[in-house]
């Protein structure tokens, strides 16, 4: 066998022995190496294994082969379809575990080169990046698992890592309590899990996703669906949409998110990601996927039962999408702090991704599904990696104010704008992302979900446009107060060190590439993904145009039309009269009529009193949510607990009750 | 930490060996009976959690058992590595091979009259990983316990 | 009847485990709580691993040779307990020193006050 094909076959072993070997190295390197070396050391190990995904990723949704690897095996081991008990560790990595690989693959290199000049000011920075490399193993390991009890130990890795990682600024007390809170949360989930996953071994006997999916798809055909397989879906969705940090499960998901240390936070968006893949592995390949057979662009549906439930639970997953969009872009409005502010929006757009995908799974094997179910699914697909290219943008740009002005109040801040010019950049090109404006490629996502999602429910397409104009309303707060107006004095001056402009430049490079060509990477990207999950092949006709069922959308059109407008705003504005400069006192900002100078210190309005009035007028809706979000960890739980019950209720009495 | 009595110091002095044994064993046998790496290393590791409440934390060096730990997750992840070489990720490449560690083949256990008898140079990597997991568990117990117990000390001495 | 009593004992683990989550304002008797909660889930694993009268490919467990007896047990559930064990313990110690360290920046050793993330 050739090089290039044993390293094919072997990439998913490589791509997780990577991190971890570079992860146990790195203390000795800092040792007897030095800082330097152990810097450039961890980008190049993070280089190497992006590399490696991208190889792999490559070969997998350019053949569409699923690689499948079994752990200890002799050489060309196949995978053991043939049952019996589990001994063997399988990894499966088809479109979409490459995918998300893909996403944990780019933001790990940028947070990395970020990371290069971000913790020179920090001592431990050895045990930083061990970590770091931990936490990249257990989220690749997380997505390319083809075992469940494999994803439990990635999970808790995962989060064991992180919590580690965002106590790393041992001199804050509250990043203490935000990751002993996340922590918690976690390992409630994580034994919920682990409950789950003893369920489904005790009655079928096997650990493996795929086999487990056909054995239940089995016993459903045999003697119908049992209580076991509908408590286990419920435990499954609650879990993985606590890790993914949906609402009401979203508790600690912003203490810890606000409080690591800015590239981990980048990185952490990509952990909740893994979360979120999880759900929609459990949703399709080990419930929904073997209800039906898809051949000649029709449905036979072989299971009822099965696929009523997996309807259920999309609706269940849809319900959690629209609440999660909704308190967190509310919730984002009214912090002050910087980092807690991107987290509620962290949460916001998760509930895009839910919704997008859920529209799909409450819709699989029917009629709609080809209609508008593909569309949706490949617009919450899609979104996931937009959102981890612009989130971690943001977190990182975000990380880069702290830097320079040492504070996160955003009441504090101000006037970076004039030093800051790239980092100012980079924020616009995120913020816009994030609001969907277009050209750039969160629009595109956003608009595969709202076309699909208005032809699903017209009230729920209305609400996630509601939410976009919220996020827009939102970092236009944040850019006002953090770049605009005049400069503080305890701010130092200069721009952030050049590796942070690189870790940024990466990710804001990726925006604009999947802006300018957003159908090409739905046709390369997210269509094998769509494909792995459900078995049913995206719209081949895509080229340059993304076709959204209802409507296309054409980045180069509409930056010809942009550029058109500007050339005729030009020409109209050398037509016209010369000299109208304002004098006097047009030159002053115009501030409500008011005086613009008190004592002649320039007046400023602080970040929070931007929404002063919006904030008051629903004063009825924000003070309960401030209560809810107690800091209470046991009342946190409570809501975990009570969620947890209410999924598993209403999957477990489906059609007995109700 | 402050050194305890003289009765506790030569309890675990006359307990150190006995139970060093143990941990060893449970260790090197991991791959016939019940146990293996992360059991014996807990039981060594709880061995020198004894230790140190006897004898005090200081005299520990901390960079020490972090090499160990660090060492100890190479050797593992590095056989696993090794194993790609001849097979897959993990593949046992010393059972049955001419490299003399752990190289013999384990005997089933259907033609032993006793339960769980066979030889211990059995296992191949197995063995291997045995023996770094359980030096790498006595670190990283040793480490947490050293962590916490100078806390609690200072703690104290902080007020 | 008799064999139910395991899955009795691990309903009551996870019960007051999650009553101790739930009810209990001390850092400590929270972790405890996990703790209990851990136990449940790792005795429930245990008790799935007893199977009766099927062949035997275990080499763990080995009655079946010495007393002609056809219980046996699943050798893969015991390797999940274990790794569960061994993760618990990290989470655990993790869980203790963000506890400790709380203790000695803030000097809260309840949930009442560790409240000042929120909002």
């Amino acid at each position: 066998m050739s090089f290039y094909g044993s390293l094919i076959d072997n990439s998913p072993a490589i791509i997780i022995a990577i991190p971890l070997a570079f992860a146990f190295l790195t203390p000795l390197i800092d040792r007897f190496l030095g800082k330097s070396i152990r810097n450039f050391w961890a980008v190049l190990g993070v280089l190497l294994a992006g590399i490696m995904t991208f190889v792999m990723a490559y070969e997998v949704l350019g053949t569409g082969n699923a690689i499948e690897y079994v752990f200890g095996g002799p050489n060309g081991m196949d995978f053991p379809l043939t049952g019996g008990h589990p001994v063997r560790i399988t990894f499966y990595v088809d479109g979409m575990g490459a995918f998300m690989g893909l996403i944990m693959a780019v933001v790990s290199m940028a947070a990395v080169i970020y990371s290069v000049s971000f913790i020179k000011k920090f001592t431990g920075g050895e045990k930083y990046f061990t970590l770091l490399f931990l936490m990249l193993a257990a989220n690749f390991g997380m997505v390319f698992t083809g075992d469940l009890f494999n994803l439990f130990v990635w999970f808790e890795v995962s989060s064991v890592a992180v919590c580690g990682l965002t106590v790393f600024r041992t001199n804050r007390g509250e990043s203490f309590e935000g990751a002993a809170k996340y922590l918690i949360y976690c390992t409630i989930g994580g034994l919920l899990l682990l409950f789950a996953i003893g369920l489904l071994y005790g009655e079928y006997g096997h650990l493996n996703i795929n086999m487990l999916g056909e054995a239940i798809a089995g016993s459903a055909a045999s003697k119908g669906l049992i209580m076991t397989d509908k408590i286990v879906l419920g435990i499954l969705v609650s879990v993985f949409a606590l890790k993914a940090g949906s609402v009401p499960m979203h508790m600690a998901t912003p203490d810890a998110y606000s409080e690591a240390p800015a590239p981990i936070t980048a990185m952490f968006v990509t952990a909740s990601q893994a979360g979120l893949y999880a759900l929609f592995r459990t949703g399709f390949t080990l419930y929904g996927s073997n209800a039906f057979t898809y051949a000649n662009d029709t449905f036979t549906v072989k299971l009822p039962d099965l696929l009523e439930l997996v309807h259920v639970a999309g609706w269940i997953i849809i319900i959690l999408g629209v609440l999660s969009m909704f308190v967190g872009v509310t919730l984002a409005l009214v912090q002050k702090d910087i980092k807690r502010l991107m987290a509620y929006h962290a949460i916001s757009q998760t509930g895009y991704m839910l919704l997008g995908v859920g529209v799909g799974m409450a819709v699989l094997a029917t009629a709609d599904f080809t209609e508008f179910g593909r569309t949706a699914m490949a617009g919450g697909i899609f979104h996931i990696f937009n959102h981890a290219l612009y989130k971690g943008l943001l977190f990182l740009t975000a990380g880069a104010i702290i830097y320079k002005a040492g504070t996160r109040d955003l009441n504090k801040m101000g006037g970076l704008g004039r030093d800051m010019k790239f980092t100012a950049v980079f924020f616009i090109i995120g913020a816009l992302a994030i609001a969907g404006v277009p050209p750039m490629n969160g629009f595109s996502s956003k608009l595969l979900i709202y076309e699909s999602v208005f032809r699903f429910n017209p009230v729920i397409g209305a609400i996630a446009m509601l939410v976009s104009l919220l996020t827009l309303a939102s970092f236009v707060k944040v850019f006002y107060s953090a770049f605009m107006g005049p400069k503080k004095k305890e701010m130092k001056g200069g721009e952030v060190p050049n590796s942070m402009l690189i870790g940024m430049a990466v990710l804001a490079g990726m925006i604009v590439v999947f802006s300018i060509a957003p159908s090409l990477v739905v046709r390369s990207l997210v269509d094998p993904a769509v494909e792995a999950l459900t078995g049913v092949a995206g719209d081949t006709s895509r080229n340059l145009t993304l076709f959204t069922g209802e409507g296309a959308w054409n980045t180069i059109v509409f930056l010809g039309a942009v550029l058109m407008a500007v050339i005729v705003a030009l020409i109209l504005h050398s037509r016209g009269q010369k000299g109208t400069v304002p004098k006097g006192e047009g030159k002053k900002p115009y501030l409500w009529g008011n005086p613009t100078e008190i004592d002649g210190r320039p007046i400023v309005v602080p970040g929070s009193n931007v929404y002063w009035g919006f904030t008051q007028a629903l004063k009825k809706y924000f003070d309960p949510m401030d209560r809810l979000h107690s800091g209470l960890i046991n009342e946190y739980v409570f809501w975990l607990i009570l969620m947890a019950g209410i999924v598993i209720a209403t999957l477990g009495f489906w059609g007995v009750v109700f | 930490m402050e050194r305890m009595s003289p009765v506790v110091r030569t309890v675990v002095k006359i307990a150190f060996a006995p139970m060093f044994a143990f941990g060893a064993y449970i260790i090197l046998h991991g791959h016939l009976t019940p146990g293996g790496g992360f059991q014996g290393g807990a039981i060594i590791g709880s061995l020198m959690a004894l230790y140190l409440v006897a004898f005090g934390a200081t005299a520990w060096k901390k960079k020490l058992l972090s090499g160990l730990e660090s060492g100890g997750l190479l050797v593992f992840i590095g056989t696993g590595i090794l194993g790609l070489v001849s097979g897959l990720m993990f593949y046992n490449f010393l059972a049955d091979s001419d490299i003399p560690i752990f190289n013999e083949a384990v005997p089933t256990m259907l033609g032993y009259t006793h339960s769980n008898w066979a030889p211990l140079w059995t296992g191949g990597t197995i063995s291997v990983m045995n023996l770094a997991v359980g030096i790498e568990v006595i670190a990283g117990l040793t480490l947490i316990v050293i962590t916490m117990g100078l806390f609690a000390f200072e703690g104290k001495e902080g007020g | 009847m008799l064999s139910n009593i395991p899955y009795l004992v691990v309903v009551a683990l996870m019960v007051i485990g999650l009553y101790i989550i739930l009810f209990k304002r001390n850092l400590i008797k929270l972790a405890m709580g996990i703790t209990l909660l851990e136990t449940g889930v790792n005795l429930f694993l245990i008790t799935l691993a007893y199977r009766h009268g099927e062949v035997l490919h275990a080499p763990v467990f080995t009655s079946m040779i010495l007393r002609n007896d056809t219980t046996f047990s699943l050798p893969t559930p015991h390797a999940l307990t274990l790794t569960s064990i061994v993760i618990g313990v990290a989470t655990t110690a993790l869980l203790l020193t963000f506890f400790m360290q709380l203790y000695r920046k803030f000097k809260v050793s309840t949930t009442d006050d560790l409240r000042r993330l929120r909002g």
